[in-house]
């Protein structure tokens, strides 16, 4: 009975009994743990910039979905798959050239994105769709979704952790993963695949401009504190899932604190990746500084051993 | 008659007899006249030369002068024009690399969520598909290897904060640990300090010597190396002369394949190749065949 009253003024009534926060907490939670794990990938072979453009690319396909009446999520995937595959075509080998491909394919879909939206607009007279694509709509999804939701998950998670061992391969090295006769080329472009998933996958969950903090700071995050691939896409995934639940509680609680109208769930959850990503800073410092205490300590411990 | 594709060989069998009883020379590599044009340049014009196991040989150039280009060629990533590579076993299948490498300077990232003991391991396997099963025969060998090249204090650390000389060694357990007959390495001796080079050198020598592997390691100074090398093969401009470094290192074998005048010194046990003057205002535009840096 004690422990009722702080329960419940942390969730909000209803909060466990509506299929919205239901729907929300599992498109969250499969979403947050796709993206961790390719975000790894991401963040460690240097892609940062293109996980960003797929998101941004989204959201021309997002808005194009809108535009024929479909769900945004298969807009997403069509026009994230298309374009990974044309930056993959460009060519992505040298950094400059993948960063080149990269920008010519997302100016030319923003400009596409520009237009669709455009369109939505007028044919609906509201910006309901604008800012469902941009900044997303995850109490609205239909409950439909999270069945294909799970399947697509799965099949970014497979890919990557086919490729697992030669992606991490030609993150060290390029060149040696290529003596090595690993299919780069073939690597990269699955790896792009399952990029482009994991950025659909949050753009539902958190808007199409949104998702690469899903994808980003919770791998920065998991790189700080953890030494292993496998501890670190772990954590990624982890930290994804919960910085997804907080933030959906956040914005559900908040209806209550601001008015009728909460903060939209976007909002909460980039906060609390925010907070956890500067905490790890924190974390992490004083992780090194506290090692090298001890070290220093060692040294000196040894050093009567040495003169003697 | 010499059998230079040797299934038994490959496998670390007994070098074969011929029908003499005579046991056959081991060349791991041979290099056959290779030439390779890259954009309508030619950067390899017909390089020969051969390597037998347990031989160090230094492969010296310039910056430009065709180093990383004949390694890459070797490794099979750039076909020659014309000419080819034997390397002893034939066929380098994936299961089974015959060819260990190192390539040039790679930049290992702080964040790399990678201990060193992941990177050796990942020599072991990481050109496979899937994720790899964890299993006492798999870190037996990891250990092993750590070992061998002396990584074994810092196998748990981050390979991003180690230091350039202990990165090497771990990347050298990489590329050793597959058992190859042959080891590549492309300038591993850059951006190291004077110490840390030598250590690496007197490893690498070890290593030849105790698995029976040729070692063929690209420099712009054979300096370092001077101490180890059973073999120098010297490229300028794409052309090569091999030989020992006595037959090599000379002012007339130099001189011809620079094309003008060069001058090999001999100063407190150290080489070094300069240009001669009176030619050198005749080719400006050829590489500076001696870095004082180095």
């Amino acid at each position: 009975m004690l422990a009722a009253a702080p329960w419940s003024s942390l969730f909000e009534p209803g909060f466990f009994t509506s299929e919205p926060v239901r729907i929300a907490l599992v498109v969250g939670a499969i979403a947050a743990v796709v993206s961790g794990i390719v975000g790894v990938f991401t963040v460690i072979r240097g892609q940062s910039f293109a996980g960003h453009a797929l998101s941004d690319i989204g959201t021309a396909g997002g808005s194009a979905a809108v535009l024929v009446g479909a769900s945004t999520l298969y807009g997403f995937v069509a026009f994230n798959v298309v374009a990974a595959g044309v930056m993959e075509l460009i060519g992505i080998r040298k950094p400059r050239g993948r960063d080149l491909a990269t920008g010519i394919v997302l100016g030319a879909s923003l400009g596409l994105a520009a237009l669709f939206l455009y369109e939505d607009t007028i044919s609906s007279s509201t910006t309901g769709a604008t800012v469902n694509v941009l900044f997303g709509s995850i109490y609205t999804l239909p409950p439909g979704i999270t069945t294909v939701m799970a399947v697509l998950g799965a099949a970014s998670i497979a890919l990557i952790a086919v490729l697992y061992r030669p992606l991490l391969l030609s993150s060290v090295s390029y060149e040696l993963a290529a003596a090595r006769r690993v299919p780069v080329r073939l690597v990269g472009g699955g790896y792009l695949l399952a990029l482009a998933l994991a950025v659909s996958m949050s753009a539902v969950a958190i808007g199409a401009i949104l998702s690469t903090a899903l994808l980003i700071g919770p791998a920065a995050i998991a790189l700080r504190l953890a030494t292993r691939t496998g501890v670190a896409i772990g954590v990624a995934a982890a930290v994804g899932v919960f910085a997804c639940w907080t933030g959906t509680l956040v914005a559900y609680d908040s209806t209550v604190w601001a008015g009728g109208n909460g903060w939209p769930v976007s909002f909460c959850v980039v906060a609390v990746i925010f907070v956890l990503y500067f905490a790890s800073g924190v974390f992490s410092r004083l992780r090194a500084n506290r090692r090298r205490a001890t070290a220093a300590a060692h040294e000196t411990a040894l050093r009567p051993l040495e003169a003697a | 008659m010499t059998v230079t594709t040797d299934p038994l060989a490959a496998t670390g069998g007994p070098p074969l007899a011929d029908d003499t009883g005579v046991a056959a020379p081991d060349p791991v590599l041979r290099v056959e006249d290779v030439s390779v044009s890259l954009g309508g340049h030619r950067v390899l014009d017909q390089v020969s030369f051969s390597l037998e196991g347990g031989g160090f040989c230094g492969l010296i150039g310039s910056n430009g002068a065709g180093k990383t280009t004949l390694l890459r060629v070797i490794l099979g990533l750039v076909k020659p024009s014309s000419g080819r590579v034997v390397v002893v076993g034939g066929t380098r299948s994936r299961q089974d690399p015959q060819v260990g490498y190192v390539p040039q300077k790679i930049v290992l990232e702080a964040d790399m969520p990678l201990r060193a003991r992941d990177l050796v391991g990942l020599g072991l396997d990481g050109h496979r598909f899937g994720i790899s099963k964890p299993g006492a025969k798999r870190r037996i060998a990891v250990e092993e290897m750590l070992d061998a090249v002396g990584a074994a204090r810092f196998a748990d650390a981050r390979i991003g904060h180690l230091s350039g000389g202990e990165q090497q060694r771990v990347m050298i357990a990489q590329a050793l640990i597959c058992r190859p007959k042959l080891l590549l390495l492309d300038e591993p001796l850059a951006n190291l300090d004077i110490r840390s080079a030598a250590e690496v050198v007197e490893l690498l020598a070890r290593i030849a010597a105790e698995h029976h592997i040729a070692i063929l390691l690209s420099a712009h100074d054979m300096n370092p190396l001077l101490p180890v090398l059973d073999r120098i093969v010297y490229l300028a401009d794409g052309r090569a002369v091999a030989g020992t470094t006595e037959e090599v290192v000379r002012t007339d074998t130099l001189s011809q394949l620079y094309g003008h005048h060069v001058e090999v010194i001999h100063v407190q046990g150290r080489v070094l190749v300069v240009s001669g003057a009176e030619h050198q205002a005749h080719h400006p535009g050829d590489p500076d065949p001696f870095d004082p840096e180095a």
